[in-house]
């Protein structure tokens, strides 16, 4: 492991390898991921796009890529993923290509395709331990077509389809967990507006073989409701309110690398976001807060208990 | 070289063995799991050295294959039916990847209802993706024009994936002998594949399948392709002449079966053929002048050389072995569409659909066909498209509805 390269905000690089002037949205909580996450990786990545947002980061003739750029199709990135990675490793094999030639291979996709129709390419990916690192960002519904709801909305956000504008009644799916039930190498959520941390797994990530995922929470300025300038302080309110765990998974166990503590009521997130405004106006929807605000507490509180006692 | 008693599935898998596949992503589906099974034994005992992988459906199979082929291996794979229609999306995808790989297609009827036996809905399904389309109708056939394929989809005027395909059992199953070409004489034909430039390498960035914004770039990228596809046309007849320098094989766009004196000319596909051909023979012997068209490429469509060879012709029967639903057999969209206008097209053009989901075509049905297709010219008339079913197949199917009829009373009377 070599997280040690980034011990402090400084370690930080200071110019980014991702291009300037795509077309995301003003502050784009994904493409701030994807920009650090890049600055991890290096330029000898090929990253193996799903349809989603990022796809509109390549359109002909640029990309802000300095390394390379296959997309595929909403469902089958990881698939694409395998093709790559197999090929290399035959080209490597047959001495057709150098060992200093090869790529690491990522995938790049939203949480509409991670979580719903590329979920079976995914999961099949992780039993057949492909070498690569699978990024998500997750903006918590079809971003890219207007944010109608997808398996990762959370419970209560309005979305594009949500006919009685009452919010959504699900539940946001627990990717995190369905892959650490896959047994990957490597599991992590992360969020660009805490670099450090991401910078960090991203670096252990990048040390390590096999089936590799980063989950980044995108605060989606379009998508939730809000102006692109609040895009960091919802960031880090979706860390401090513990709506947003940051968590890493290797070696059959998970450990939590943050503790929020005071950890902020949700509706400090909430009540900033457009999407959840049904749940404070006209009147304050107080069973519906609860409820969200007992699902976290819920999460945290073995973690808290555990951390107090030692 | 040698020869052995193989079946299609086997010669599938010996055309990538001898074209020396790099890579194989699979998934099973009836009838052409004995081609990845051949090739996982294979690459087992080290004869092959091809790495294979279980994908988890076909749509991520075409994706790894296309993957694969634009970061620079040589790709084999094989689907049949459902399994084509399922990857349906990536075909499209990655033929405009300009990914070049061999694909076999197992050919089988499509649900509903389900069925195992062969006919060509599936295939032509695929026929405007932008893959090439081989059909074969013999095992050697399947052998031979596998390693054709992969020149053909290596060239670089061409650059597009190729459909091989065979039909389910009647060839998929069917035991034939096939000379297996020795593998010095392979490579000498099929040299090892060069990717070219776009390939995926650190130090070498490459975006491939980028987007593209508004209808001039599209137009262009898909004109493109178009161009390679034709371009296609004459690349293959070029590589079927050095095949028939080298192996004493013939394999083209067209296969004509006395042809050139016939009035009456039957048209079609695939193995089938073999049956229109004891046919013919019949008829030639109490002196009817009839002949066999086989389409052997179906995309590029070889326009040019279908028009030459029905010239001066009487009569075309069009011998469908798949159902447009509203329309009729596709084939005979096709060859009329290519017709249309030349000026020593044959006046007549009739339609038959036969053979669907495994059904036999009788010789008593080819007689038939003839006998109606000699009407027509000498009345100059067009009879309307028939669907192929005998008495007696209607017969049995009023028996199965009538027990089926019989099955519902039972259960709704307790
Ligand atoms: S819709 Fe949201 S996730 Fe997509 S580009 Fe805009 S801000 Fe980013």
């Amino acid at each position: 492991m070599t997280e040690a390269r980034f011990q402090r905000m400084k370690d930080l690089p200071s110019t980014h390898l991702l291009g300037a002037g795509t077309a995301m949205c003003a502050g784009c909580g994904g493409l701030a991921a994807v920009t650090e996450v890049y600055d991890v990786l290096g330029e000898n990545t090929v990253f193996v796009n799903a349809a989603g947002c990022m796809t509109l980061l390549s359109v002909y003739p640029f990309t802000p890529f300095r390394g390379s750029w296959l997309y595929t199709a909403m469902a089958s990135a990881p698939a694409g993923a395998q093709g790559v990675r197999d090929a290399l490793d035959i080209l490597r094999a047959k001495g057709r290509i150098t060992p200093e030639e090869d790529l690491q291979v990522v995938v790049l996709s939203g949480d509409g395709a991670a979580g719903g129709i590329g979920l079976s390419a995914t999961s099949a990916a992780i039993d057949r331990g492909l070498d690569f690192i699978y990024l998500c960002y997750d903006n918590e519904g079809y971003g890219n077509t207007g944010q109608q709801t997808s398996s990762a909305t959370p419970h209560g956000a309005l979305t594009a389809t949500d006919a009685l504008r009452s919010g959504f009644a699900g539940w946001k799916k627990d990717l995190f967990a369905i892959w650490v039930a896959n047994k990957p190498a490597y599991a992590a959520t992360v969020i660009g507006g805490e670099p450090l941390d991401l910078a960090r797994k991203l670096e252990k990530a990048r040390s390590m073989d096999g089936p590799r995922m980063i989950l980044a929470l995108a605060p989606c300025p379009a998508g939730w409701g809000y102006d692109p300038e609040h895009s960091v302080e919802i960031a880090r309110l979706a860390v401090k309110t513990g709506i947003w765990p940051l968590k890493e998974y290797a070696d059959g166990e998970t450990v939590h690398t943050r503790l929020p503590h005071p950890r902020q009521p949700v509706e400090n997130y909430l009540k900033l976001q457009g999407r959840f405004a049904h749940l404070f106006e006209p009147a304050r929807d107080e069973p519906r807060l609860k409820e969200i605000q007992d699902a976290v507490d819920a999460y945290w509180a073995p973690l808290e208990a555990e951390h107090a006692g030692g | 070289m040698t020869r052995e008693l193989i079946t299609g599935n086997a010669a599938a898998a010996w055309g990538a063995r001898l074209a020396r596949a790099d890579y194989l992503p699979a998934f099973p589906i009836t009838p052409q799991t004995e081609i990845i099974e051949t090739i996982a034994r294979w690459s087992g005992e080290g004869v092959m050295d091809c790495r294979m992988v279980m994908m988890e459906s076909e749509h991520s199979m075409i994706t790894a294959a296309g993957a694969a082929a634009a970061t620079g291996v040589r790709v084999y794979t094989a689907t049949s039916s459902q399994g084509l229609l399922y990857g349906m999306e990536m075909l499209y995808t990655v033929a405009g990847w300009r990914a070049p790989f061999v694909m076999a297609n197992v050919s089988r009827g499509l649900a509903a209802p389900i069925t195992l036996e062969s006919d060509h809905n599936d295939i032509l399904a695929a026929r405007d993706s932008g893959f090439l389309q081989i059909h074969c109708a013999t095992c050697q056939e399947v052998l031979d024009v596998t390693l054709m394929a992969y020149r053909l989809a290596e060239d670089r005027r061409v650059r597009l994936p190729v459909i091989v395909n065979l039909d389910g059992f009647y060839l998929s199953f069917t035991r034939e002998p096939v000379n297996i070409p020795g593998q010095d004489a392979v490579d000498a034909f099929l040299p090892a594949f060069d990717p070219g430039p776009a390939t995926f390498r650190a130090g070498h960035p490459v975006s491939q399948a980028v987007a593209v914004l508004g209808g001039a770039p599209y137009s262009y990228f898909r004109y493109e392709t178009a161009l390679a596809a034709q371009a296609a046309l004459d690349v293959y007849a070029a590589i079927g002449a050095d095949f028939f320098a080298r192996f004493g094989r013939r394999h083209g766009a067209l296969e004509r079966y006395r042809c050139e004196d016939a009035e009456i000319v039957f048209f079609m596909m695939g193995s089938f053929s073999t049956k229109a051909k004891e046919a013919v023979d019949r008829m030639r012997e109490d002196g009817v002048p009839v002949g066999l068209l086989r389409l052997c490429m179906l995309r590029p469509f070889p326009t040019e050389l279908l028009r030459s060879a029905l010239t001066g012709k009487r009569a075309v029967a069009v011998i469908d072995q798949n159902l447009s639903m509203g329309k009729g057999g596709i084939l005979h969209t096709e060859i009329t569409s290519a017709l249309y206008g030349y000026r020593n097209a044959p006046p007549i053009v009739t339609s038959f659909v036969g053979g669907l989901g495994g059904r036999d075509i009788s010789i008593e049905e080819f007689f038939e066909i003839a006998a109606i297709n000699r009407r027509a010219s000498e009345t100059g008339e067009i009879p309307p498209p028939r669907l192929l079913y005998t008495d007696t197949e209607l017969r049995e199917i009023r028996k199965l509805q009538a027990i089926a009829h019989v099955e519902r009373q039972e259960e709704i009377v307790p």
